[in-house]
């Protein structure tokens, strides 16, 4: 190997009594190899400039970009009972759940925030990958369903950004009630007549794919993102056949009729808002700006609605 | 003879050895083996009692998954007259992996969708070895669909490894599929009933039990993952499928004191495959007392039945 990197670097730095620069300073694109440092990647939404690969975005970064002027409330965590079933894999579950939370700082995958895009009101409940895969247990599920009970409350339209290797294990059949549970939640939100607009990112597999993240009345996903029930290895091994080009991504659902849409993360607010002021029979953002100007600047005379149609 | 498995061993010499007898005996030699036999049974019932009384969550899983264990098209046959299937999910295809259709249970009219496995090499492979692909799911939603427009209560009987992982699955929208077959059952205000008769797998399996009262054969298993799954990205050693089995809670026996289930239905000493009739028939009584039970107005059955798995967890 290196000798320059092996040997001489640690040497230096244990002169120095500096240790190695932490390696997250620097980011690697998944897809080119090229560096790039975090306070320029965190500037473009985790997402690497040249290449436009999405990165994983950690929950809370997610939330301030996409709320007007950085600005919401959480939704306190339930109380669920932890590790019903006393598992033990290589580590016990108890333990893994201590680790998540001490790297994470949150409680479990799940998070619920309130404020506004764009000047709609709405709910927002999001995954955070970082935090045992996103992976769906009794927690995340009992979170899910105070989300969509909250926008019930305040009858705001809700918004889902999905990121999450399916249903958690370590819970066993536990987890997999969660699918029919949360989908009681989608239907009761359906009912109030509130829109549930899914944002599918990478990765959004297993079960929870296949429950509340594919029921939304629109399906954005993100640029890139694997999305899909089974797991590549798994189809591979079931099949055995190699896998098409760009099986499982974002575009190909796309291509295959899977999603309505697939958008890039700094198009994501001014989509999701455009749609949701058409949903809940609010003005459009220019309509609204204009209505501001007008009201401030004594109102010339109004273009009449069909006339604007008529250009189109 | 029976497909035994490994932990059938001391049954399995027993049985040999009484069938070794009797050919002796029809061979015509004089000697008298009658007592003989008679002996061999009676230890080999009680080996089989044995055997059976402490299954762990990994023998059940086999038994669960017993090639000769009834399928979904035995208890069609023997419990349901004037079966008359209905095919295709007027999209794609017809999915033989889910059967479904109209039948009379104790001469009501319902609906039956359950998944096949098939019985041998030719029929696995018609039935994809009970591995639904989303056509599976479309099918069982347009049944369901139908069943709510004429008021005919739903009965499923759920037996799958999982959803099918290939690639048309996929492309043709499995987890959308599944998703949506979840949302109808939890839609309807006809009565819905689930038995779980053998594999209970993950999301594959919940598509068609989200039901207002859901059963299990007492050796019959429901899971997130299959044991095998769950070892190798666990414990990153499929070996460990035993452990996996253990502490996951898989079996009917765990799912009841969970509170998931609502009863278990009794299994002949020796598993459903020893005797099929009895627990078909078993499996008949209890479906007959869910549909008794369940005679609320339809909008309370759904809200009902939404609570039911709201309050799933809660109380643990």
């Amino acid at each position: 190997m290196n000798w320059i990197t092996n040997y001489v670097r640690p040497k230096l730095n244990s002169m120095l009594g500096r240790r190695d620069m932490p390696e997250n300073l620097w980011i690697k694109c998944p897809e080119t190899g090229e560096m790039i440092f975090h306070k320029e990647l965190e500037e473009n939404l985790w997402v690497i400039p040249t290449s436009g690969y999405h990165m994983k975005m950690p929950v809370k970064e997610r939330l301030k970009r996409f709320f007007d002027g950085g600005r919401y409330d959480l939704l306190p965590a339930p109380k669920v009972p932890q590790d019903p079933l006393k598992f033990r894999d290589v580590k016990r579950y108890t333990d893994r759940l201590k680790e998540s939370r001490a790297k994470t700082g949150l409680e479990d995958s799940i998070v619920n925030a309130t404020g506004e895009i764009d000047g709609v009101p709405v709910v927002v409940t999001a995954h955070d990958f970082s935090f045992m895969g996103g992976s769906l247990g009794m927690a995340a599920g009992e979170a899910i369903i105070d989300g969509f009970m909250k926008a019930i409350e305040l009858k705001r339209p809700l918004i889902l950004f999905a990121a999450s290797g399916g249903a958690r294990m370590q819970e066993g059949i536990l987890s997999l009630m969660q699918l029919p549970r949360t989908t009681v939640a989608v239907e009761m939100l359906k009912e109030a007549g509130l829109p549930y607009i899914v944002v599918l990112t990478n990765p959004t597999t297993g079960g929870v794919s296949a429950s509340y993240a594919m029921l939304g009345d629109i399906q954005i996903a993100e640029p890139g993102a694997v999305i899909g029930f089974a797991g590549k290895r798994v189809i591979e091994q079931t099949i055995r056949e190699k896998l098409p080009e760009g099986f499982q991504t974002a575009e190909y659902l796309r291509d295959h009729g899977m999603v309505d849409m697939v958008v890039p993360r700094r198009e994501l607010k001014g989509t999701i808002a455009r749609l949701l002021r058409m949903l809940t029979g609010m003005p459009s953002l220019d309509q609204a700006a204009e209505d501001t100007i007008e009201e401030t600047e004594d109102a010339p005379a109004e273009m009449p609605a069909d006339a604007e149609k008529a250009d189109v | 003879m029976y497909n035994y498995l490994d932990f059938e061993k001391p049954v399995a010499d027993l049985e040999g050895k009484i069938l070794e007898l009797k050919t002796l005996m029809d061979s015509g030699e004089s000697v008298d083996v009658g007592d003989e036999i008679t002996r061999l049974e009676a230890r080999s019932q009680e080996a089989l009692r044995d055997v059976y009384k402490a299954l762990t969550p990994w023998q059940k899983a086999q038994v669960a998954r017993h090639p000769d264990r009834p399928h979904c098209k035995d208890y069609v046959e023997a419990l349901f007259t004037e079966f008359t299937p209905l095919a295709g999910d007027r999209n794609f295809a017809e999915d033989h992996a889910i059967i479904g259709g109209l039948a009379r249970f104790n001469g009501r009219a319902v609906c039956v969708i359950g998944q096949e496995k098939g019985a041998d090499t030719q029929s696995r492979l018609k039935h994809n070895f009970g591995m639904a692909r989303p056509e599976g799911y479309r099918k069982a939603v347009r049944l369901m669909d139908m069943a709510e427009r004429f008021g005919l209560p739903v009965i499923t009987l759920v037996d799958t490894a999982g959803a099918y992982p290939g690639i048309g699955a996929e492309e043709r929208g499995q987890a959308e599929a599944i998703a949506r077959s979840t949302e109808k059952c939890l839609n309807l205000t006809v009565p819905v009933i689930s038995l779980v008769i053998g594999e209970g797998g993950s999301g594959g399996a919940i598509a068609i039990a989200t039901a207002n009262r859901v059963y299990m054969l007492e050796h019959s298993i429901y899971s997130v993952i299959s044991p095998e799954g769950a070892a190798s990205i666990l414990w990153h050693d499929s070996t460990r499928a035993k452990d996996a089995a253990t502490g996951m809670k898989i079996t009917a026996q765990d799912l009841l004191e969970l509170k998931i289930i609502d009863g278990i239905v009794p299994e002949h000493v020796g598993g459903a495959h020893r005797n099929a009739a009895r627990v078909i028939e078993a499996a008949g009584d209890q479906i007959g007392k869910a549909l008794d039970d369940l005679s609320a107005d339809g909008l309370d059955l759904r809200k009902q039945r939404r609570e039911k798995f709201l309050a799933i967890g809660r109380s643990l």
